[in-house]
């Protein structure tokens, strides 16, 4: 079948029963890792729906990444701590842990063709492992909470934004920092409620190389109460400077962002107004199309084929999403 | 408006001044001079009790601070940290009052029932339910009346971090109500440079005679209102380096954090310092409806330094055992976290700090249940903690005011203090 964003339909959904946060396929596309409110992670059989559960972190996770042989899961926690689980496991068991950050680690990648890990955490701090766990190398210079960390694809380079949507670029042969990027148009500072808000929630970089996504919030009249509309902040990624900013103009956060196989943009948004798949094409800045989902949405997870999504939401619920008409 | 405070005397202005406590429980009573307790006066002077509330505007989350419930379906993502009581945890937010809270005490058994944020605060701040008619006094007023020193002419109830004068004193007169600064010197408080002093102390005396011969026939509640708002203005003129927080040495400055609630904290303790009976720090905001753990991590991270700051502080200066500090809120927040990582509001069971004066030390009062949706043990309410705070500062809060003949209840009758709290 072929990718057809317009016929994109709900083709399970997949109950835990309590909130759940952040889910990713690993690189095989067999299982779909999610994590939830009551402080367990879940493995989901894709091809049956199957799930184990275990007790994990001390903390909520709220991201996941896979290690570069796809053999094991990576979670990262609010407690502060990154920890590597095998896959194929019948029953998880820890397999190394390691105290990352201080704070929580709310952002993890790894680098397919090194296997180096980085994370960003509350410390303000990008931190770069080894595969086998050994702290590398320590990138300071944000002045705000770590949200988001991107490796890019075929050069040496790693990406991570903040709080504040500044997106600082590290080379990564020798920890410096070559260019800063600035999505602020993604961050809110409230005088009335006296809080920073948005942050870049997610990076993406698009197949031909050339636009890179970031994705938060904007029009945050009322942080507190959830007024605010998703945003995707796009940059001409050679010249570093700003295309197009797609926006729907429902209530919401956009979680995270991917880049279809055809070059158009997927943006999952949760908040006040319900969770959306919103659906953008190159140089437009209204979604071309889009799909509401039953709950809010919290994270989406792409299939490695390409064609398939998973959402979390806080009704206890995963929903699996097909990218093409119904079979 | 008449003043109904107002005896229409001469020696009122002075007599209100002798508004007295009673330090070993016994019988209190404001106003006019008709039932005063000398001595007990002098003890309150000698102690300079005086208290210092910070309010958590728009609700802080009992969970995030004072009474977390980890690893359970509310807990959400912050995990507990020992404290300096053994067997007390708090919130991972609040690692630098942790090692305060020997100096501290923790109610945690609050139910006012109540999820309105302007009622919440009344009762708060108040002690009372709201009532459509009736006004009572802040306990900010209260504690500047009963609190007040004869050798201190600046006023008893400062806002730090509002610029307007309240009108929270009822009964009281306006003399008692708050005076607002915004974490500065209040602006004008300069003698016009234009202006010699000697000029400005002949303009006033005659400013003076020509106000008292206007009061000996047409004194009224609006014109109290004016004669001691200028009183008082004239007074901060005269002490408004007391208001200036760039006085201190950049260490203090550090310590409190490069915050607004830190400079105001620092600003709180040196208007402690020199003898304002109550000053109140706003901290905002709270009200997380959205993202909770995303802003009582930003907000709590400033709170936590200024907080332990201003303790360390007050403890090291030999202050603690004479202020009250009250760390308050309009309510709490629900145990249930909503689908947008946030928290509403819950009046049902959540949590106060306070700590310092006569407040015992590391305790722990009441409990809620295994996951904070109910109190579980010694339920309280507003009133009874407002009684307490008065109990805690030396003063009976089954007293009463003695306003023009007619005896006003200090705190709401039907309750009392929470006597394992006071030492």
């Amino acid at each position: 079948m072929a990718l057809d964003t317009k016929q994109t339909h709900v083709l399970h959904e997949w109950k835990h029963g309590r909130p759940m946060i952040a889910c990713r396929f690993d690189p095989s596309g067999r299982y779909l890792f999610s994590s939830s409110e009551d402080y367990t992670l879940q493995r989901w059989t894709v091809a049956s729906g199957e799930k184990v559960a275990w007790e994990a972190h001390d903390s909520w996770v709220r991201d996941f990444a896979f290690s570069a042989d796809g053999k094991q899961v990576i979670s990262a926690g609010c407690d502060d701590r990154i920890i590597f689980w095998n896959l194929e496991d019948k029953e998880p068991k820890a397999v190394r842990e390691i105290d990352a950050h201080k704070g929580w680690v709310r952002a993890i990648a790894v680098q397919p063709k090194t296997g180096i890990i980085a994370t960003g955490g509350n410390d303000n701090v990008v931190k770069l492992w080894s595969s086998d766990g050994k702290l590398i190398r320590e990138l300071p210079g944000h002045d705000s909470n770590i949200y988001s960390v991107f490796f890019h694809p075929t050069e040496d380079l790693l990406l991570s934004g903040d709080l504040s949507c500044v997106v600082r670029q590290w080379n990564l042969k020798d920890g410096k920092q070559e260019r800063e990027l600035k999505a602020t148009e993604l961050h809110t500072y409230n005088g009335g409620q006296q809080v920073h808000y948005g942050g870049v929630r997610d990076i993406a970089l698009s197949p031909d190389g050339k636009t890179l996504a970031c994705t938060g919030l904007h029009k945050a009249t009322n942080p507190l109460g959830a007024v605010n509309e998703p945003l995707v902040v796009l940059f001409d990624w050679a010249k570093g400077e700003k295309k197009l900013q797609p926006a729907a103009g429902i209530k919401g956060i956009g979680w995270r962002t991917r880049f279809l196989t055809d070059g158009t943009e997927l943006c999952v948004s949760g908040g006040s107004g319900g969770g959306y798949l919103l659906f953008f094409k190159p140089g437009e800045e209204k979604p071309y199309h889009q799909l509401k989902l039953k709950d809010t949405a919290r994270d989406m997870g792409m299939h490695p084929d390409g064609l398939m999504v998973a959402t979390t939401h806080a009704d206890g619920h995963i929903r699996i999403c097909r990218l093409e008409a119904k079979k | 408006m008449k003043a109904p405070y107002a005896c229409q005397s001469p020696e009122h202005s002075f007599a209100r001044r002798q508004f007295l406590g009673s330090l070993a429980g016994g019988f209190v009573v404001g106003g006019l001079g008709a039932l005063t307790q000398p001595a007990a006066a002098k003890e309150l002077n000698r102690q300079q009790m005086r208290v210092i509330s910070i309010f958590m505007s728009g609700g802080v989350s009992q969970l995030e601070t004072w009474d977390p419930k980890p690893k359970t379906d509310t807990g959400g993502p912050f995990r507990a940290i020992p404290t300096a009581v053994p067997g007390t945890h708090i919130c991972e937010l609040l690692p630098m009052t942790a090692t305060h809270m020997d100096k501290l005490a923790l109610v945690r058994s609050i139910n006012t029932n109540q999820g309105d944020h302007g009622k919440g605060r009344y009762q708060m701040e108040f002690g009372r339910n709201q009532m459509p008619g009736m006004e009572y006094p802040h306990l900010g007023a209260i504690c500047a009346k009963g609190l007040e020193r004869d050798d201190n002419p600046l006023p008893g109830y400062i806002r730090v971090g509002g610029g307007s004068r309240g009108s929270d004193a009822a009964w009281l007169g306006p003399r008692y109500a708050s005076v607002g600064v915004n974490g500065k010197p209040p602006a004008n408080s300069e003698r016009y440079k234009g202006l010699t002093e000697d000029i400005d102390i002949l303009r006033n005396k005659f400013r003076q005679r020509a106000n008292d011969r206007f009061l000996q026939q047409r004194r009224t509640a609006a014109t109290d209102v004016y004669t001691e708002s200028y009183e008082q203005a004239r007074e901060l003129m005269a002490r408004r380096d007391v208001f200036d927080v760039e006085k201190e040495p950049g260490s203090e400055k550090e310590k409190y954090g490069d915050s607004q609630l830190g400079k105001h904290c620092l600003m709180a303790r040196r208007l402690l310092e020199n003898g304002i009976p109550f000053v109140q720090v706003s901290h905002s905001n709270y009200d997380t409806h959205n993202e909770n753990f995303n802003f009582h991590l930003e907000q709590l991270g400033e709170f936590d330094r200024a907080f332990s700051a201003l303790i360390a502080d007050l403890h090291d200066r030999g202050m603690l055992e004479t202020t009250l500090v009250i760390v308050m809120s309009e309510f709490g927040r629900t145990p249930k976290i909503n689908a947008r990582y946030g928290r509403d509001h819950w009046g049902k069971a959540w949590s106060v700090c306070m700590g310092g004066a006569k407040i015992h030390p590391g305790a722990v009062v009441g409990a809620t249940n295994a996951n904070g949706t109910a109190v579980s043990d010694r339920e309280v309410d507003h009133g009874h903690l407002f009684h307490t705070y008065l109990s805690a500062v030396g003063m009976d809060p089954a007293g009463s005011f003695d306003i023009g003949g007619r005896e006003m209840p200090i705190a709401d009758p039907s309750h009392s203090a929470i006597d394992e709290l006071i030492v």
